[in-house]
């Protein structure tokens, strides 16, 4: 880890009338790292993650994704993020292959470069029986480590997952991260946001947001000394409280 | 460019890679013009009547021998009383009585004028109204030929202009093609768009550096494609299965298809935009978009005899102009000058709704 910042929030909130679905966070996330982004159901992790990939603009404060402002310089952002979210978005009635061909298209990879990628993947997930199977065939761990390599088609600097691993057996969830580790290895960062404590014991900082503030930002060590707690169920119960 | 060709390419393999929807999307039109067509008829032929004649002289005979001849009625039966009357319309048998006075014939000759009495079923009123009318014009002509010198010289004659044969044909296809393009334009992008949003690709496709706009586009074309090809089948059907005429232009014919078709694909990206699951949208497209289509199109029912607040609102119904505009081309060979209000309103329409569309899907990713 060399320090590069590669998200930087400062101050950021939004706003939905009186409702603050985000209230003022901030936070730096390094080149490399497996950021943990943890959080209860409507604790503002959607909001939040709407913003750093573009899709939502904020109410106040700022915020740069790979280097590039969220609110003004949104496609430059969204050419340099990778996103997958907990639906694992391939289109079900195309085959791996169509599912690579149209993602690497619409992020602009030219023919050349989508043929190199879809036999890397088809070599590296062992998917050489199932490549012209439609997606709706394929098992479901083996759709989501699928989804997950297509969203980092493009090379992006940072790859947002939002709950990647719901509802998925504990096994195939080892093996998605192994995957993520080998990504983040690679130069990639990785955005993640769980419901699972013990995968956030996975990542190399976590951050927890109740009621759209973060209310702890650290190291697994940190936190639990900080909150004098065994494993990260006892932070997220005491914070979440 | 190369982009939007990925992400055309994708949305034409969702389309033929559902073989049912396909086949639906096709064969429906085919089945609904060939249905309309044959089983919808406006124009009567062998009506079942009966005749009660109380007069029994030569003129009521000639009278009903020249009706028994002509091709829209059959003479079923002869009653003998009044009472009979009820009882054959109760038992459904005819559809209307014809009744000759007691002195049909001397009242002819000597007055110049004797009354017949129609006796129609008007439980099913446009039947009712249609087969007296037409008897009506029988009796007249049978007047004129038989007393030409003592009837009155006021002598009408009705030309149907642009259809002669008042086929209902004429009324169906351009009807049948109306509801058959809103139908495939607005619902089938409606639930194309909904079901990105339920399988959660929508939000890939905003996270990706696609625009907006483009996602729009890639998500109109094929369904245009697809809407002609429908359009194209339909017209095939009228010209050469039941001759519809065609005496306008063919380019301007498209120019306009196109038109109503784009506003048709507008309007079911705007109700994707309210919709977030296939079924919402599907139950919005029908309701919505499909009854007023049908009913307040004139397609059926004429706007001019309905209630003022129904004949302003259908002045918003896309299908109403779409379809004046397409009987002006195709029986009347009008060229563009005598469409232009109609076109008008129609570019109006798909620009206000564009405008809205995409103000909605801004709203969306504000």
């Amino acid at each position: 880890m060399n320090g590069e910042k590669v998200i930087e929030v400062k101050n950021l909130s939004k706003h939905f009338g009186q409702f603050k679905a985000v209230d003022d966070i901030s936070f730096d996330v390094k080149k490399g790292e497996v950021f943990g982004f943890l959080g209860a159901n409507g604790a503002g992790k959607t909001t939040a993650i709407k913003m750093l990939t573009g899709i939502w603009s904020s109410s106040s404060g700022q915020a740069t994704v790979a280097g590039f402002d969220i609110n003004r310089n949104r496609n430059k952002l969204k050419e340099n993020i990778g996103y997958m979210s907990q639906k694992f978005s391939l289109y079900e009635d195309l085959t791996f292959k169509e599912n690579v061909r149209f993602y690497g298209g619409i992020y602009g990879l030219s023919n050349k470069e989508i043929s190199q990628k879809t036999d890397e993947m088809i070599a590296h997930l062992e998917l050489d029986n199932i490549k012209n199977t439609l997606i709706s065939e394929i098992p479901l761990g083996w759709k989501q480590k699928i989804a997950f390599s297509v969203a980092v088609i493009h090379r992006p600097k940072i790859v947002f997952l939002d709950e990647p691993t719901s509802g998925v057996d504990p096994i195939t969830r080892r093996q998605f991260w192994d995957l993520i580790y080998e990504t983040a290895e690679s130069g990639i960062t990785v955005f993640v946001t769980t419901h699972y404590m013990d995968e956030a014991e996975y990542c190399d900082r976590i951050s927890m947001m109740v009621q759209g503030r973060i209310e702890a930002l650290g190291s697994l060590d940190e936190l639990l000394e900080k909150h004098d707690a065994r494993n990260m169920d006892e932070v997220f119960v005491k914070l979440a409280r | 460019m190369k982009t939007f060709a990925a992400f055309v390419r994708k949305e034409f393999k969702h389309i033929f890679r559902d073989r049912k929807t396909l086949i639906i999307l096709f064969g429906m039109p085919i089945v609904m013009v060939i249905m309309f067509g044959f089983a919808i008829r406006t124009e009567i032929s062998n009506s079942r009547i009966a005749i009660l004649d109380h007069a029994k002289d030569a003129h009521s005979q000639k009278l009903k021998n020249k009706i028994s001849a002509s091709e829209y009625f059959n003479v079923v039966t002869e009653l003998n009383s009044e009472e009979e009357i009820g009882e054959i319309f109760k038992r459904g048998d005819v559809k209307l009585v014809l009744v000759f006075p007691q002195d049909f014939g001397k009242g002819l000759v000597n007055e110049n004028h004797s009354p017949i009495q129609i006796i129609a079923d008007a439980s099913d009123p446009n039947t009712a109204n249609i087969l007296s009318s037409y008897l009506q014009a029988t009796f007249q002509s049978y007047v004129n030929e038989e007393l030409n010198l003592q009837a009155p010289n006021l002598n009408i004659t009705t030309r149907m202009m642009y259809n002669p044969e008042n086929k209902s044909v004429y009324m169906f296809v351009p009807g049948v093609m109306t509801i058959i393009l809103m139908l495939v334009s607005a619902l089938m992008t409606s639930i194309t768009v909904a079901k990105e949003k339920e399988i959660g690709t929508m939000e890939i496709l905003l996270v990706s550096p696609l625009k907006p706009f483009v996602i729009i586009l890639g998500k109109i074309i094929p369904y245009l494609v697809l809407a002609l090809i429908i359009a194209s089948t339909i017209l095939l059907l009228g010209l050469y299965v039941f001759n519809m005429p065609m005496n306008g232009s063919y380019y301007l014919l498209f120019a306009e298809i196109f038109l109503f078709v784009l506003c048709a694909l507008v309007l079911g990206l705007l109700i994707s935009t309210v919709a977030n699951s296939q079924q919402t949208a599907m139950l919005i497209s029908m309701m919505a978009l499909m009854l007023p289509s049908i009913l307040l199109s004139g397609f059926i029912f004429p706007i001019s005899s309905m209630p003022l607040p129904l004949q302003v609102i259908s002045n918003a119904i896309p299908a109403k102009w779409f379809i004046i505009i397409i009987k002006n081309i195709m029986l009347k060979g009008t060229g563009l000058e005598a469409i232009m209000f109609e076109t008008g309103v129609l570019v109006f329409i798909t620009v206000l709704l564009t405008l809205i569309a995409i103000k909605k899907f801004k709203i969306r990713l504000e």
